[in-house]
C-alpha cells in the first residue's frame, strides 16, 4: 500500500515534468530539466547521506568528472550515447576505487575528505591542460536539432535516469542491501558483529551515489556545449544537494524528489526576483531548514499534520457524546 | 565429542601491553565454559581476539576444524560464531524485531527480508519478547536489552556464542531468568562461552571453568577443581571466598 | 632561485598559514564544529581592514585588535543564538548549517563591498640580503601571525577562560558538573576562532589582494593544515602551517606554482587515511 502510494506521487510527478514541452514554454523546460537532474542526483546521494548515514560531500566531484568524461569521450569520437555510457561507468569505477579509500574515515574526517576530493578533483583538472583544456574550459560537441528539440531530449534523458535512480531506491531499500546500509548508519560496529560486510556495502551505496551523478553530468555538459573546472566541480553544488535531500527528508525514498523539486523552484523565483540576494536567501532557506524541519517535509507532514487530524477526529465523537 | 574452538599460542599486544599471553585451550561441541578472571585480565579482549574484531598478534584460532585467525568479525558471525556485548549495541532506531532480524538476514545467511522477519519471531518467542517486536529497540529497558542481544545473537543461528557480562546489571530473579535461557539455548546444541563475574552463577552453569589473569590463561578443568586450584585462589577469589564458594556448592 | 629564498618564503606563507587554520581547529578540536564560515572571517577581516585603511589612512596593524575584536563579537553571537542548538548534532547537520549561515555572510560582503580585489599598499620596500630578498610587509606579517599564535597559546594554557575551554574538550560533562557554563564556553571558543581568522584577514589584506573569491581557497587550507597538525592544538596548527608553506613553495618550485595546492590536497587525503590523529598527533592544549 505504502509502496503503491509511492509510485503514484512518483509517476505523476515525473508525468507532469514530461509534459511541460507539450504545454510550456522554453524557460519552463529549463526549469523542467533542472528538477529532472537535481531530483537525480538527490535520489543518488540519499544511498550514502539517508541510508547509510555517512556525510558524503562528493556529488560535484562524480557531476564534474562525468561533464568531463562524456565531452572528452566525444570529443574523442565516440558516439553521443556511448560517451554518456562511457563516463556513467568511468565515474562508478572511480567511485568504488576512491570508496575502498576513503570510506576508512569516519564522522567529521569522512566528510573533510569527500570534499577535498572535489577540491582536488577541480585543481587536477585545471592544471591538466594539455587534456582538459585547463581553466579556459571545454566546448562539447552541440545536440542536433532546434532548441525545442535539444530541451525535450535532454528532459526525456534526465528523466530516464531519475526514473533508473528512483526504482534502484526503491530495490536497495526493500533489499538486504538496504537493510544492511541502514543498519550501518545506526551503529557500524554493531552491524559488523551480525555479520554485515560494512566495508563492501559501504562501497556500493558509494558507487551508487556517484553512478546517477556522473551520467547526469555528460548529458549536462551536452546540453550546455561548453564547461569549466569551477563550474563542473563547484562547492556550492557539493552542498546543495544534501540539502535537497534534508529538505525533503534523509533516508526516505520520496523525501530526495520532494525536496529537489521545491528547492529548485524556490531558487528559480529568487534568481528572477531578488538577484543580488539569492545566495543570502538560499542560506537563510538552510538555517531554517536546519532548526525548523529537521527531520525534512516528508516527515513533518506525518508528525503533525496526520497528529492533529487524528486528535481532532478522536474529540470529535466524544464531545459529540458529551453534548447529546 | 567433537572439537570446535580450539586457540593455539595466542597473544595480542596493544602498543607494549600485552592484553593476552601465549594462551591455548580446547572446546567440545555442546559445553557450556565459563571465562573467569579478574577485571583487566583480558577476558574481553580475548573474545574481541575469537571473533575477528582484533588482529590476533601471535598465534592460531581454529573454529571448526578451519583456521580463521585472519577473520574479519562479520565474516566470524557468517560463520556461526556469534557474541553479544558487555555494553548492549542495538540498532536504536529499529523495531526489535527488525534488530533480530539483521542477525538471521547477514550472520544467519537467510535468503531474503522475509524470511528473516519470519526467523526473527521464532527467536523473540523463544527469548520472550514477542509481545515488544515492533516497539524501537531504544525503548526497551536493560534486561530486556540484553534479551534483545541473545535473539539477535540466536538468529545468527550459531554454532558457538559467546556471552560477555550477560547479566551484568540485573537483579537476582532477572539473573534466574538469563540463565534459564542460556540452559535452553545450550539444549537447542549451541556450545557457550559465558564470561561472568558473578562465581556462583558461573559455577552452577558452567561444565568446566577457564581463569585468565594478567592475560595468561592459569587454570582451566571441571568447576570443582579450578576453585581449589592454588594459583586461582590467590590470583582472583581471595582464600575466604574460596572456602565460602567450597562450602555452599557442597551444601547444593 | 635559491634553496634558502624558497624556504624563506615557505615559512613566511606557512606563518599566514598558521594563523588562519588556528582558529579553524581549535573551533573543530574543542566544539567538534567543521566551520564552513571561516574562509568569510578571514575575507570579512580583510575587506574590514581595507576600507577601515583607506578612509582613516591608519596602519592596519593598528586596527587589527579593533577587526579581530568585532569578529569576536560576530562569532559569539553566531554559536551562541544559532549553532549552540545543534551542536550535539551529527557533522551533517552542523556542518550544513554553517554552510548555510557562510551564504548569507558571503552575500552580504559581495553586496556590500564586490568581489573586486583590494589591498592596502604600505610601500616598506624589501631587505636584500646577498641575493635573496624579503619584501618588508610579509616580514611584518609573518611577525604579527607568530605573535598572535603564541598569544593564544599563552591564553589558553594560563587564562582561567583557557584552562575552561580546554576542560569542556576533554569532558563536557565533566565540565558541567564543575560550574561551567558550557554554552558560554563554547560561544567563547567560537568567538576565539573568528577573532583569529579575522586578524589573520587584516595581515593578509597587507601581504595579498584579497577577493570574496578566495573563502573557498581559505578554507581548504585550513582542512589541510589541520590533517597534518592535528586538531585543536595550537603547535599543531603552528606546525601544520608551515609545513604547507614549505610544501608548496617547494612545489611550486620544483613543479610549478599552479600545482603548489594540489599537492597539499593530495598530501592530506593520504595522511587522512594513513594517520587521521594528525602528523603531530597532538592532542589539547596542555
Amino acid at each position: 500500500m505504502k509502496q503503491f502510494l509511492y509510485f503514484g506521487a512518483f509517476a505523476l510527478w515525473v508525468a507532469l515534468i514530461a509534459a511541460t514541452p507539450l504545454l510550456a514554454d522554453n524557460y519552463t523546460i529549463r526549469i523542467a530539466i533542472s528538477i529532472a537532474m537535481f531530483s537525480a542526483m538527490a535520489v543518488s546521494w540519499n544511498f550514502i547521506g539517508g541510508f547509510t548515514g555517512y556525510p558524503s560531500f562528493s556529488t560535484a566531484a562524480f557531476f564534474g568528472l562525468g561533464c568531463y568524461a562524456g565531452a572528452l569521450a566525444q570529443r574523442n569520437g565516440i558516439p553521443l550515447v556511448m560517451a554518456w555510457v562511457f563516463a556513467t561507468l568511468f565515474v562508478a569505477v572511480f567511485a568504488a576505487m576512491l570508496g575502498a579509500i576513503i570510506l576508512r574515515l569516519k564522522g567529521h574526517y569522512f566528510a573533510i575528505g569527500s570534499i577535498a576530493i572535489v577540491d582536488l578533483t577541480r585543481l587536477i583538472t585545471s592544471s591538466w591542460g594539455s587534456l582538459t583544456g585547463g581553466g579556459d574550459g571545454l566546448n562539447v560537441p552541440l545536440l542536433q536539432g532546434s532548441p525545442q528539440e535539444v530541451s525535450a531530449l535532454v528532459l526525456y534523458v534526465m528523466l530516464a535516469i531519475l526514473i533508473v535512480a528512483f526504482l534502484t531506491s526503491i530495490y536497495v531499500d526493500r533489499s538486504r542491501l538496504g537493510f544492511g546500509l541502514k543498519c550501518i548508519s545506526q551503529n557500524e560496529d554493531a552491524a559488523d558483529m551480525v555479520g554485515v560486510n560494512t566495508t563492501s556495502f559501504k562501497i556500493v551505496a558509494y558507487t551508487l551515489s556517484a553512478v546517477f551523478c556522473g551520467a547526469v553530468g555528460a548529458v549536462y555538459a551536452s546540453w550546455v556545449g561548453y564547461i569549466d573546472p569551477t563550474d563542473s566541480f563547484s562547492i556550492l553544488l557539493t552542498l546543495k544537494v544534501p540539502v535537497m535531500v534534508l529538505l525533503g527528508g534523509a533516508g526516505t525514498l520520496l523525501g530526495p524528489v520532494l525536496g529537489a523539486g521545491v528547492f529548485v523552484m524556490l531558487e528559480e523565483v529568487f534568481w528572477a526576483n531578488f538577484l543580488e540576494w539569492n545566495r543570502a536567501i538560499l542560506g537563510g532557506i538552510i538555517v531554517f531548514l536546519i532548526f525548523f524541519l529537521p527531520n525534512g517535509l516528508l516527515k513533518i507532514q506525518y508528525r503533525t499534520l496526520y497528529g492533529a487530524l487524528v486528535q481532532k477526529l478522536r474529540s470529535a465523537p466524544k464531545q459529540a457524546e458529551k453534548s447529546s | 565429542m567433537t572439537e570446535i574452538l580450539r586457540l593455539e599460542n595466542v597473544s595480542k599486544s596493544f602498543g607494549g601491553n600485552r592484553a593476552v599471553n601465549d594462551v591455548s585451550f580446547s572446546l567440545e561441541e555442546g559445553e557450556i565454559i565459563g571465562l573467569i578472571g579478574p577485571n583487566g585480565a583480558g577476558k574481553t579482549t580475548l573474545v574481541n581476539l575469537i571473533t575477528g574484531v582484533h588482529p590476533l598478534s601471535a598465534g592460531k584460532v581454529i573454529f571448526a576444524g578451519e583456521d580463521v585467525s585472519r577473520q574479519q568479525a562479520f565474516q566470524a558471525a557468517r560463520r556461526g560464531l556469534a557474541r553479544t556485548f558487555q555494553i548492549v549495541q542495538p540498532f536504536p532506531k529499529m523495531t526489535v524485531l527488525e534488530n533480530v532480524a539483521a542477525g538471521a538476514l547477514f550472520g544467519g545467511g537467510t535468503g531474503s527480508v522475509e524470511d528473516a522477519l519470519d526467523l526473527a519471531h521464532e527467536e523473540l518467542k523463544f527469548v520472550g519478547l514477542d509481545a515488544v517486536a515492533d516497539t524501537p529497540a531504544s525503548s526497551l529497558a536493560l534486561p530486556n536489552r540484553k534479551r534483545l542481544e541473545l535473539a539477535k545473537s540466536l538468529a545468527m543461528r550459531p554454532k558457538f556464542l559467546l556471552l560477555d557480562e550477560v547479566n551484568a546489571g540485573l537483579n537476582a530473579s532477572e539473573i534466574d531468568g538469563a540463565l534459564d535461557l542460556i540452559r535452553k539455548i545450550a539444549a537447542r546444541g549451541v556450545t557457550i562461552l559465558i564470561i561472568e563475574h558473578l562465581m556462583k552463577v558461573v559455577l552452577s552453569i558452567s561444565q568446566r571453568i577457564l581463569v585468565l589473569h594478567h592475560g595468561e590463561l592459569i587454570a582451566q578443568g571441571d568447576p570443582r577443581t579450578v576453585i581449589e586450584d592454588p594459583q586461582v585462589v590467590e590470583a582472583y577469589l581471595g582464600s575466604k571466598f574460596a572456602a565460602r564458594v567450597k562450602a555452599e556448592s557442597h551444601h547444593a | 632561485m635559491d634553496i634558502i629564498q624558497i624556504l624563506l618564503n615557505g615559512i613566511v606563507l606557512g606563518s599566514l598559514y598558521a594563523c588562519i587554520a588556528i582558529g579553524f581547529s581549535l573551533v573543530w578540536g574543542v566544539l567538534n564544529i567543521i566551520n564552513m564560515l571561516h574562509g568569510s572571517f578571514i575575507i570579512l577581516g580583510g575587506y574590514l581592514a581595507f576600507f577601515a585603511w583607506q578612509y582613516s589612512g591608519v596602519n592596519p596593524v593598528f586596527l587589527l585588535p579593533i577587526i579581530a575584536a568585532l569578529l569576536f563579537g560576530l562569532g559569539y553571537l553566531l554559536q551562541y543564538f544559532f549553532i549552540n542548538k545543534v551542536v550535539m548534532s551529527p557533522v551533517l547537520t552542523t556542518l550544513t548549517l554553517t554552510f548555510g549561515l557562510d551564504m548569507i555572510l558571503y552575500n552580504l560582503m559581495t553586496v556590500f563591498f564586490t568581489a573586486t580585489p583590494r589591498r592596502v599598499t604600505l610601500d616598506l620596500g624589501t631587505i636584500n640580503l646577498g641575493d635573496m630578498y624579503l619584501p618588508v610587509d610579509r616580514l611584518m606579517g609573518m611577525g604579527l601571525a607568530l605573535f598572535l599564535t603564541a598569544l593564544l597559546f599563552l591564553v589558553m594554557r594560563a587564562s582561567k577562560i583557557g584552562r575552561a575551554i580546554v576542560a569542556v574538550r576533554m569532558d563536557r560533562q565533566a565540565a558541567t558538573l564543575m560550574g561551567i557554563r558550557v554554552n558560554n564556553v563554547y560561544a567563547i571558543t567560537f568567538g576565539i576562532g573568528a577573532f583569529m581568522a579575522g586578524a589573520a584577514g587584516v595581515i593578509f589584506s597587507m601581504v595579498f589582494p584579497i577577493t570574496t573569491n578566495l573563502t573557498g581557497t581559505f578554507l581548504g587550507k585550513a582542512f589541510v593544515i589541520c590533517v597534518i597538525g592535528g586538531l585543536g592544538s595550537v603547535p599543531g596548527a603552528l606546525i601544520g602551517g608551515i609545513a604547507l608553506g614549505l610544501i608548496e613553495s617547494f612545489a611550486g618550485y620544483t613543479i610549478g606554482p599552479q600545482n603548489a595546492t594540489t599537492v597539499g590536497f593530495v598530501l592530506m587525503l593520504f595522511l587522512l587515511i594513513v594517520r587521521p590523529t594528525g602528523l603531530v598527533g597532538v592532542k589539547g592544549y596542555e
